[in-house]
């Protein structure tokens, strides 16, 4: 989470000048509640921080498809657009 | 500088809609504050997220307690499977963070001064308060069951000694005993709460006590992930686990502790051990802050959980009427998280973007048989609401080993979201 919090920093110094949101992509943020970002957590749920993007993006569509077998990912990715998708994965590719 | 900033407020207060204050803008030099009361799930996700986004923003978190005890898994403590000290986590790292802890409980809010007044009779400004509250039992609801019943038959609801209180009972009751569970109508804290209790109990009678059986007294006709733990009470529990649905007589309609017997319409129930879910309300703040409605609950914003009856107040976890999210600990994070980030982007007089927020619960029916609900939600006419085609439970027809990852991946969803909040 800290890494998180740190990019969330970095992009609140930028948005201090005009309005730029400081928000995660729509979506993003629960994600952390399963995904551990914190490298203290051993977890079998995947860390998303430092994703590639394309694996990511490719994961949460063939969940939302069915063609992946999950356990909670099948139904949560079915709340998600392909837009929605891609920022997500944009993002947490992104984190360190 | 303050004198100045609490006669422009008084003034502001006076002539406008507190929702129309222009927040200390940051470009002004004043730093804005903002006070969170409740140091749960919600809450302490809740300061983080804002002191992380802008550090900028002091954030002052009011919570009396020294320990945190986690109510998801508090099951696992009664039925003996693990121990309240899993379940416990001190605030120490919340402050190191850069949180202030006022180590005290908040009594009173005044919204038109933004103030909020502690239990040393102090009060705390703030420029917006976020509330996170938590519930409290409607003691008296249920004609019988005061605070002085459940030291009796413990609503274990508030997890700590109320937890131990249950798991000693349940120990010392004799092989042959029945246990009794009073579950409460909707809206309640962890709607699947009083069904995985009833499994792990089972458990633990099946294990320890195999005569015995458990009776759920139900003030409802369904409940969450309803068909999923009576196809594993089937499987794994044969006999053991009776479920007595509203319009069965399931509704309890007093209780005496004296005796340890519940009464429904239909007859009384005495129980060696009776465990009582009491009917709830949003924390007692929120009543006093004045957020809370009729219903004992709290309206909100679904965009930014700012309160529909107090503007400047935020109100996420338990105590929020959250539309189609549940009452969960993972809601509670996820909500914060949005709250947090509504809240600095108003603080810069900027817009919130409409969030999309996850909720995942998981249930232990048995140490190895884990069950899910999952959701997607987003602002609807006001509301929050699922994403149409999105979200539901656990696969009815889902092998053995899919129920034995789902509770891996409970405990593990435990470590990682307590190591987020409190690590």
């Amino acid at each position: 989470m800290r890494r998180i919090w740190a990019a969330a920093i970095v992009m609140s110094s930028i948005a201090a000048a005009p309005a730029v949101s400081a928000e995660l992509p729509a979506g993003a943020s629960s994600c952390t509640g399963c995904h551990p970002t914190s490298t203290r957590v051993t977890s079998p749920v995947v860390r998303l921080n430092g994703l590639d993007q394309a694996q990511i993006v490719r994961a949460l569509q063939e969940f939302r498809a069915g063609t992946r077998t999950g356990t909670v990912m099948d139904r949560i990715a079915k709340g998600f657009t392909d837009q929605e998708i891609q920022a997500i994965a944009a993002w947490y590719a992104a984190q360190k | 500088m303050k004198t100045t900033r609490r006669e422009f407020l008084a003034l502001a207060a006076a002539t406008a809609s507190a929702a129309l204050l222009p927040v200390p803008a940051f470009g002004q030099g004043a730093a804005p504050r903002v006070v969170v009361v409740g140091g749960g799930f919600a809450g302490v996700t809740c300061a983080r997220w804002i002191h992380q986004a802008d550090p900028r923003i002091g954030v002052t978190l009011i919570e009396p307690d020294t320990t945190f005890t986690a109510c998801p898994f508090s099951n696992g403590v009664v039925a003996g499977l693990r121990e309240l000290s899993a379940q416990q986590f001190t605030y120490d790292k919340v402050a190191a963070a850069g949180i202030s802890i006022a180590r005290t409980a908040a009594t009173a809010v005044d919204p038109s001064a933004r103030t909020v007044t502690l239990a040393d009779g102090s009060r705390r400004q703030w420029d917006r308060l976020v509330v996170a509250a938590g519930i409290d039992f409607r003691w008296g609801a249920l004609p019988g069951y005061d605070e002085k019943a459940a030291a009796i038959m413990p609503h274990a609801w508030k997890a700590g000694e109320q937890t131990l209180l249950l798991r000693r009972q349940l120990e010392d009751m004799a092989d042959g005993g029945l246990v009794v569970i009073s579950a409460p109508a909707n809206p309640f804290r962890c709607p699947p709460g009083p069904y995985e209790r009833a499994s792990l109990i089972a458990y633990y009678l099946k294990t320890k006590k195999p005569r015995s059986k458990l009776i759920i007294l139900d003030a409802k006709d369904q409940f969450s992930k309803q068909r999923l733990f009576q196809q594993a009470w089937t499987e794994l529990y044969p006999g053991l686990i009776e479920w007595v649905p509203l319009s069965k007589g399931g509704n309890v309609t007093s209780v005496d502790p004296a005796t340890r017997t519940l009464a429904t319409d239909f007859g009384k129930h005495q129980a060696a051990v009776a465990n009582v879910i009491p009917p709830q309300k949003a924390g007692r703040i929120a009543d006093a802050a004045g957020v809370a409605d009729k219903s004992g609950w709290c309206p909100i914003d679904p965009v930014t959980f700012e309160s529909k009856l107090v503007p400047g107040i935020h109100v996420i976890g338990d105590a929020a009427i959250a539309g189609a999210m549940p009452k969960s600990a993972f809601a509670a994070n996820a909500q914060a998280k949005v709250c947090g980030a509504a809240v600095v982007e108003l603080l810069r007089n900027g817009t919130p973007s409409n969030p999309k927020l996850i909720n995942t619960c998981y249930s232990l029916v048995a140490p190895d048989y884990g069950i899910s609900v999952a959701g997607v939600y987003v602002p609807t006419n006001g509301q929050l609401a699922d994403v149409p085609g999105s979200g539901g439970v656990s696969p009815s027809n889902a092998p053995r080993p899919s129920r034995a990852a789902e509770a891996v991946l409970a405990d593990a969803w435990f470590k990682t979201i307590t190591d987020e909040v409190f690590g």
